[in-house]
């Protein structure tokens, strides 16, 4: 498409040259101003031509993000079975076949124990980020002098956000396994992960909170209410919703992530799941699972690690829909 | 930072209760929380590289050509091999991610229609939100079957899927923040160039992207930086044979990959495997420390600013 309209354009172009005299050009000295329109067309044809370019662009992310899904859809189709949720995994590619099924010694192939154990992992980051991260928001927002060190305070959150997830997980080895002896545990995967997305929960509840407006704090402080009442009874029910929020999508990235907890030593497959009421037990997740069969070299576990993938990116969406869901009844009230 | 009425309410509210001061000193604390866990980051790193450069030379170490620290009787630790395969990974990323991310987003910005941005953008930030293991399954299940048909000596493991998917992944980091700094340069400036007799080309490509300029160079940095401490996708896709090569369909390793073959392979503490672990982190720490130092310092110094 794009030739064609190269072609034309150069067409254009010499034929207005070839005709200097041109009368309907009206250029009769032919001091090169432009009667009859010829460059603007040609800006007009460019300007269709950078169109078409910047179109292509903004597709190619949508045609990756659809041949992503489909390529992942389709390695999956048939593998993902009730029993693959429900069982532990298996060293034999042939246990995951769901034809297989019927006549095996040890039983199907699954993913559960990692399930449950990404599960434990996310409501203990949940427990550890809600107050690490609403706290330091509101020390930044409601208490905070302005200051150099709340400024400092402000430009270190945001530096830590940009410090690659696999160093926050050597952080993990060295403090917590190690310093702290907790061992490669549920507990260190937790406070690694909590780390990680501290500083986005920090700043999107900064931002909930902010949006909180004025008046309402100035009304409170009329009644006579002291500021942690204030805050207690009036800042943070309005901000809720969108702290809410900010924290459930930060959640979804932190159950996705691979090399922090694979660096403080998660588990590469567990046979049961790891236990809650022992929080120093090994444990492990989902991605780490997903990392151990996409490395296996036999066709079988590339459907594995598919079907796999599918699980946690069922989770992801749901838990971002809870997020929208929380946004837009929030956006309604207001 | 707060508005003028809150700095009045700031005084005198706090000194009610004990609970009201305890209230105050325990946000503190986690707030102070943030800055612990940045000094804790370097202390750990310093203090891992000091035991690992007390048997590698620095010289070795920043000028050795040769990775092979699993070598018996000889275990050789120059990280050349392994910066070289970041690089790779880095520049192949960001020469995908730099132009569709840019045109992106002057599509977004100055051609789509306000219904259309709303259904794209957020589409593309899901490329961002797809944790980046399914990348690296995407390269070795899609992205490297294709390429070995394009170029059969393309082995399993290769730095262009690599790139590619980390490309991929960072487009949606360029084309957000490049179309967020776009959309705030004032209409009256478009107005002024259209009143010119400028096209709508015009206007895109000279009056709108200089005047969003620091904006979308701070895109690049944070997208680049983003694709230095890319781990898990570069493991699964590229590999884990340090080498220097300017083959891109070559096997290669990055400083993240070697972590992660340290990681999962139970390196005993005190060892020299565990301890380049940390004088590797360090060098990555460091690296995306200077490009997010870059991108904030650009976004300040270059800022235009617009009433």
């Amino acid at each position: 498409m794009s030739t064609n309209t190269d072609t034309s354009t150069t067409t254009t172009t010499t034929t207005t040259t070839s005709t200097g005299g041109d009368p309907d050009g009206f250029d009769p000295d032919g001091n090169g101003f432009d009667f009859d329109g010829s460059s603007i067309k040609r800006k007009h044809q460019l300007g269709t031509i950078f169109l078409g370019l910047c179109f292509a662009a903004t597709m190619v992310g949508i045609v990756a993000l659809v041949a992503l899904l489909a390529d992942v859809l389709l390695e999956a189709r048939g593998w993902l079975t009730w029993e693959f949720l429900t069982y532990p995994p298996s060293q034999i590619a042939e246990n995951y076949v769901p034809s297989n099924y019927g006549d095996l010694a040890t039983g199907p192939g699954g993913m559960y124990p990692m399930i449950i154990g990404s599960i434990y992992l996310i409501i203990m980051t949940a427990i550890f980020t809600l107050f690490l991260g609403v706290g330091a928001a509101i020390y930044l927002e409601e208490y905070a002098p302005d200051s150099s060190l709340t400024r400092f305070i402000e430009a270190n959150i945001a530096n830590l956000a940009g410090v690659p997830s696999i160093v926050y997980g050597l952080l993990g080895l060295a403090v917590f396994v190690r310093a702290m002896q907790t061992g490669a545990s549920l507990i260190a995967g937790a406070l690694t992960l909590t780390l990680l997305i501290l500083p986005i929960v920090i700043v999107q509840s900064q931002e909930s909170l902010r949006a909180v407006p004025d008046s309402m704090r100035q009304a409170s402080y009329g009644t006579g209410a002291t500021k942690w009442q204030t805050i207690r009874n009036v800042v943070l029910p309005e901000a809720v919703p969108g702290i809410m929020t900010g924290i459930i999508l930060s959640l979804s990235r932190a159950i996705g992530e691979t090399a922090p907890i694979l660096m403080v030593g998660a588990a590469t497959t567990m046979f049961t799941p790891p236990d809650l009421t022992d929080p120093t037990g090994s444990f492990g997740a989902m991605p780490m699972q997903i990392y151990e069969w996409a490395k296996m070299p036999e066709a079988e576990f590339q459907h594995v690690a598919a079907a796999g993938i599918v699980v946690l990116l069922t989770i992801l969406l749901l838990m971002n829909a809870v997020a929208i869901l929380i946004r837009n009844k929030y956006d309604k009230r207001s | 930072m707060s508005t003028e009425p809150i700095d009045l309410s700031r005084n005198g509210n706090d000194v009610g209760t004990i609970g009201d001061r305890l209230a105050r000193y325990i946000f503190f604390g986690c707030a102070a929380v943030t800055i612990a866990t940045t000094l804790a980051i370097v202390l750990v790193l310093v203090n891992g590289a000091t035991d690992f450069f007390s048997t590698v030379s620095l010289t070795e170490f920043f000028t050795g050509t040769d990775w092979s620290p699993r070598a018996a009787d000889n275990p050789s630790f120059g990280v050349l091999p392994l910066v070289w395969g970041t690089l790779m990974i880095t520049v192949g990323s960001a020469l995908i991610a730099i132009p569709i991310g840019t045109l992106t987003a002057i599509y977004l910005s100055e051609y789509a229609s306000s219904r259309v941005r709303r259904v794209v953008k957020p589409t593309l930030e899901i490329l961002a939100g797809i944790p980046t293991i399914v990348y690296g399954f995407f390269a070795l299940s899609f992205i490297t079957p294709i390429l070995q048909q394009i170029y059969p000596g393309t082995g399993t493991f290769n730095a262009a899927a690599g790139a590619i998917v980390v490309g991929v992944m960072i487009i949606p980091m360029v084309s957000s923040i490049s179309e967020d700094a776009m959309s705030s340069v004032p209409d009256s400036l478009r107005n002024a160039a259209y009143g010119l007799g400028a096209t709508k080309f015009e206007v895109s490509t000279q009056v709108v992207l200089p005047a969003s300029l620091s904006g979308i160079l701070a895109a690049y940095v944070l997208a680049i930086s983003r694709a230095i401490g890319e781990t898990m996708a570069v493991t699964l896709a590229a590999g884990a044979l340090a080498q220097v090569t300017m083959n891109p369909f070559a096997e290669i390793q990055t400083m993240t990959a070697y972590m992660v073959e340290i990681g999962t392979g139970d390196a005993s503490v005190g060892s020299i495997g565990y301890q380049s672990l940390f004088a590797i982190g360090l060098t990555l720490f460091a690296m995306t420390f200077l490009m997010n130092v870059l991108s904030m310092w650009i976004r300040s110094r270059y800022r235009e600013e617009y009433q």
